[in-house]
């Protein structure tokens, strides 16, 4: 009987190469608590305006997509329901040329202005990438004052896609010249509610 | 080449090296304001690096419990001892889809791996997605920066390129104008991609989810057009919980261009309906540096690029110097254990001034290894000149005698030797420096006069 | 109390070479600030262009003639930020030696930081009336930790301007980049040579800019560098080390 050779998968020998170096064993450290108190409202909205989003309320939204008369605009904010003119579709790629969408955030970090967003915010996982212009409707109580916080409040949540958008799609990669608008939406309104 | 001659080939244009150290110095400046604003920031600083410390520490353990628990949630994990064992996977799963054109968010492992010259090869066409990353691959260049890849090139050779690509105005090199055409071009790319490429900058070991960010974009209209995402993830790139990403994203983007945070945090958990998510882990070398305890610690790099920014080394000699997919000090002590042949002169780039250390959000202890790195290479290269010079001189200087008469020689010399001989090619110190006048006499026979 | 009868002055061998006037400002200031100290007559090179040219393994023998030759002083003071830290961090171990190596790497001290941490002067009186830049040098800066680093998010502070600032007429000049390193790096000056040329001048560039007249530090090898390039470009700077300024300040 011929004997076979067993030969290790590439798996086996990466871990097995990692096992047989010997090394220490430093525990994880505590992550000690570092929220800030006071105005997150504040810092929430300096951190978007450095992040080149704006703040808008329920009135500027309007004169915004009404001045520019958006042929495609989709909320998924029940709040802005009525600027609404089409449904979510079936395939990502039918929305290549959508104007407006309008979705509501989970909540927001005071550091950054990053806004947490889930799949089931978004109707399909391309939409607040693909659209020209992204509008998204945050309760004024709901924000974090940092990350470790934002963790913290996300905690098990177990989303398929989870995304933290802190502002337009932006470049600086031709001679660090800031560029708003790269690939993803150009512009980024938030509307406090 | 090694690093001195391409350093002063890039020096030569005195023009664009001045613009070159400005532009990443005042990047470095943002990281520096930026990181100010945060009172905790060297603590964070501290507990990531001890995060890293960690996860080195169990590597093996928190692999496994990313793999089972991303297969957990409907990913395919796949392992690649080397570059070639990972780009032979991606293909296979281009070829299982049919797929004849990628679209690829900026992935350094990728570039490590050669990955985009081994697909065209086989007939796939590859579209860098990135800004940067598009306008040096119209260009035939590798990255020159892991963060900024055409930090390199002023906007007039962007807008000629892309007159000549993408039939832009000639002459136009308004960045808004360039940037607006590039996105009209990759659209149509992104909207035709069947697979999407990117990279991974965290991959949570807790959740089985990987964390993805870009401030374009491009990395979310890759993937969530395409119907496959296959993730390239460096082995080292693992960390344990969820809630260590909220100390890492402090960190990265205002280590790496100064903003509080990149404007697209994509985590990635489970594929959507109908659609399919891989992830390729990625050790080619990384277990041997993890073996190599001096230089272990280079695998906490969390790529933020920080460290180029702030060296005066890398701005004033670009990231082509270096001939490492990584430049700049992290490349250094890097780029040694993948060929130490080839990057010998790497670890002697560097005054050892320690800055790439003080900026590092993950504190290695760079240039302490850059250091470690010079005494490995003189080990290796034990038969060259230097060496024997160097014992001489250490033979000299542990004798005080020898040290005497060897010095009042150099005096001699320096006395008597005409301008022309010290000045010249053989003098590399006196080309553009004077040296110093010598004195009538030295310290210590001031000393025996005036005081013993 | 400190004991300031027994310290032992530690000259860097090129500044026992070209600079003995560095090593006599150091010596008469330590005299004129109460201390006795001495000079010990077989000292050599700590090792430290070999060690960063990456041949630490071949200078056992220097550092252990030079831990020989300090073993018996309280204290070792020298006017050299870089070959402190080298001392300090990167002589290698001496076989049979270890407890004297441990006790020399603690007791050594780098001339600015002896007079504010150990001697804890904190008058010096005295009058320089000159717009000086400092040149921090990387060693000093951020290997001692001799100035606080724009790098890090900490408290400023700066041993040498402590010193200097508290003499009449002295004008510390702000920089642009106040902690960029020099581009001196031992062999780095000759094996990248445009480098380190380019770096330097630079540096000078910062110094002339907001109108320095005097460019001091505490590292001889990074002023030697700049100075080197200032003079064969004809540049009309000055040049000297901290030692020579507060001696010459407080006499």
């Amino acid at each position: 009987m011929v004997q076979k050779k067993q030969i290790m998968s590439s798996r086996d020998y990466i871990l097995s190469k990692i096992r047989n170096t010997p090394r220490d064993k430093r525990p994880l450290p505590e992550i000690p608590d570092f929220k800030v108190d006071g105005e997150l409202m504040d810092r929430f909205k300096r951190s978007l305006l450095m992040n080149k989003g704006e703040i808008v309320d329920a009135k500027q939204l309007e004169e915004f997509i009404d001045s520019h008369q958006f042929k495609k605009v989709l909320s998924l904010s029940e709040e802005f329901r009525s600027f609404s003119n089409l449904d979510i579709p079936d395939d990502a790629h039918q929305l290549a040329d959508m104007d407006v969408a309008i979705i509501s955030g989970q909540f927001g970090v005071a550091e950054n202005a990053a806004i947490w967003l889930e799949e089931r915010d978004m109707g399909l996982r391309a939409l607040p990438f693909i659209t020209e212009h992204l509008v998204i409707v945050l309760e004024k109580d709901q924000l974090v004052s940092n990350m470790h916080e934002a963790y913290e409040r996300i905690g098990k949540g177990a989303s398929g896609f989870g995304l933290f958008i802190a502002g337009p799609s932006k470049t600086a990669d031709i001679e660090q010249s800031l560029v708003i608008g790269a690939h993803g939406a150009k512009s980024l309104r938030v509307v406090l509610v | 080449m090694n690093h001195p001659t391409k350093a002063e080939e890039f020096l030569s244009d005195g023009a664009n090296a001045k613009w070159h150290d400005e532009t990443l110095w005042f990047v470095r400046d943002k990281r520096d304001s930026s990181s100010k604003t945060v009172p905790e920031w060297e603590e964070l600083r501290d507990l990531a690096s001890r995060i890293k410390d960690n996860v080195l520490d169990y590597l093996e353990t928190y692999l496994l419990e990313f793999e089972k628990n991303a297969k957990a949630n409907n990913i395919r994990v796949h392992w690649a001892k080397n570059a070639e064992e990972h780009n032979q996977i991606v293909l296979g799963i281009l070829n299982k889809h049919q797929c004849k054109a990628i679209v690829k968010s900026k992935s350094i492992l990728t570039e490590e791996c050669h990955l985009n010259p081994f697909l065209e090869k086989h007939g796939i066409e590859v579209v860098d997605t990135d800004l940067g990353e598009r306008i040096v691959q119209f260009l035939n260049q590798p990255p020159s920066h892991i963060v900024m890849p055409a930090i390199h090139l002023k906007k007039m050779a962007i807008s000629d390129i892309f007159h000549e690509k993408l039939q832009t105005e000639k002459g136009n090199d308004d960045p808004y104008y360039l940037t607006q055409a590039a996105r009209n071009h990759l659209r149509e790319k992104f909207l035709a991609a069947k697979v999407a490429i990117t990279g991974v900058n965290f991959g949570v070991a807790e959740t089985g989810e990987f964390v993805v960010c870009t401030n374009e974009g491009n990395a979310d209209m890759g993937v969530h057009l395409a119907d496959v995402h296959i993730a390239s993830m460096g082995i080292e790139k693992i960390i344990p919980k969820r809630e260590h990403l909220g100390v890492f994203l402090r960190l990265l983007a205002r280590s790496a261009t100064g903003q509080s945070i990149t404007n697209y945090n994509s985590h990635f958990r489970s594929p959507d309906t109908g659609k399919e998510i891989h992830i390729v882990l990625v050790d080619n070398g990384r277990t041997e540096q993890l073996a190599r305890e001096k230089f272990r610690n280079s695998l906490k790099c969390i790529r933020c690029g920080a460290c180029m920014n702030t060296c005066p080394i890398y701005r004033r000699s670009g990231g082509f110097s270096y001939g490492s997919t990584v430049p700049g000090p992290i490349g250094s002590i890097l780029s040694p254990g993948l060929d130490l042949q080839k990057h010998s002169s790497l670890p002697f780039a560097s005054t050892l001034c320690g800055s790439c250390s003080d900026v590092c959000p993950v504190k290695i202890n760079i240039h302490e290894q850059l250091y470690e790195w010079r005494q490995e290479i003189t080990k290796a290269q034990a038969a060259n000149a230097k060496s024997i010079s160097m014992k001489i001189a250490n033979g000299i200087f542990a004798v005080p005698f020898a040290y005497k008469i060897s010095a009042g020689m150099m005096r001699g010399a320096l006395k008597f030797l005409p301008d022309s001989i010290t000045y010249s090619g053989l003098n590399t110190w006196g080309k553009q420096r004077d040296l110093p006048e010598l004195p009538k006499e030295t310290f210590k026979q001031w000393y025996k006069k005036n005081r013993s | 109390m400190i004991n300031k009868k027994n310290i032992g002055l530690f000259i860097p061998c090129y500044v026992d070479q070209f600079y003995p006037n560095v090593g006599i400002a150091t010596l008469e200031l330590l005299e004129k600030l109460g201390c006795q100290v001495s000079y010990p007559l077989g000292q050599t090179c700590c090792g430290q262009p070999m060690a960063n040219a990456g041949y630490e393994r071949d200078t056992i023998g220097t550092t252990k003639h030079f831990l020989n030759t300090f073993k018996d002083f309280d204290y070792i003071v020298a006017p050299s930020g870089s070959c402190v830290l080298h001392v300090k961090e990167h002589s290698p171990t001496v076989p049979g030696l270890e407890s004297e190596q441990y006790a020399t790497q603690h007791k050594i001290y780098e001339l600015t930081e002896f007079i504010t941490d150990i001697l804890e002067i904190d008058s010096i009186q005295g009058s320089y009336p000159h717009k000086v830049g400092y040149h921090a040098s990387c060693h000093g800066q951020r290997g001692l930790r001799l100035a606080s680093a724009s790098e890090l998010h900490e408290t400023p502070f700066n041993k040498a301007r402590q010193l200097l600032q508290q003499l009449d007429g002295l004008e510390w000049i702000e920089l642009a980049r106040k902690d960029e390193c020099c581009g001196f790096g031992g062999t780095f000056a000759v094996t990248e040579e445009a480098l380190s040329v380019q770096m330097g001048k630079d540096r000078l560039e910062d110094h002339l800019s907001h109108d320095v007249e005097i460019i001091t530090g505490g590292d001889m090898s990074c002023i030697m560098h700049l100075e080197g390039i200032a003079r064969r470009n004809k540049t009309p700077l000055q040049f000297k080390h901290i030692a020579e300024i507060l001696n010459e300040a407080i006499s």
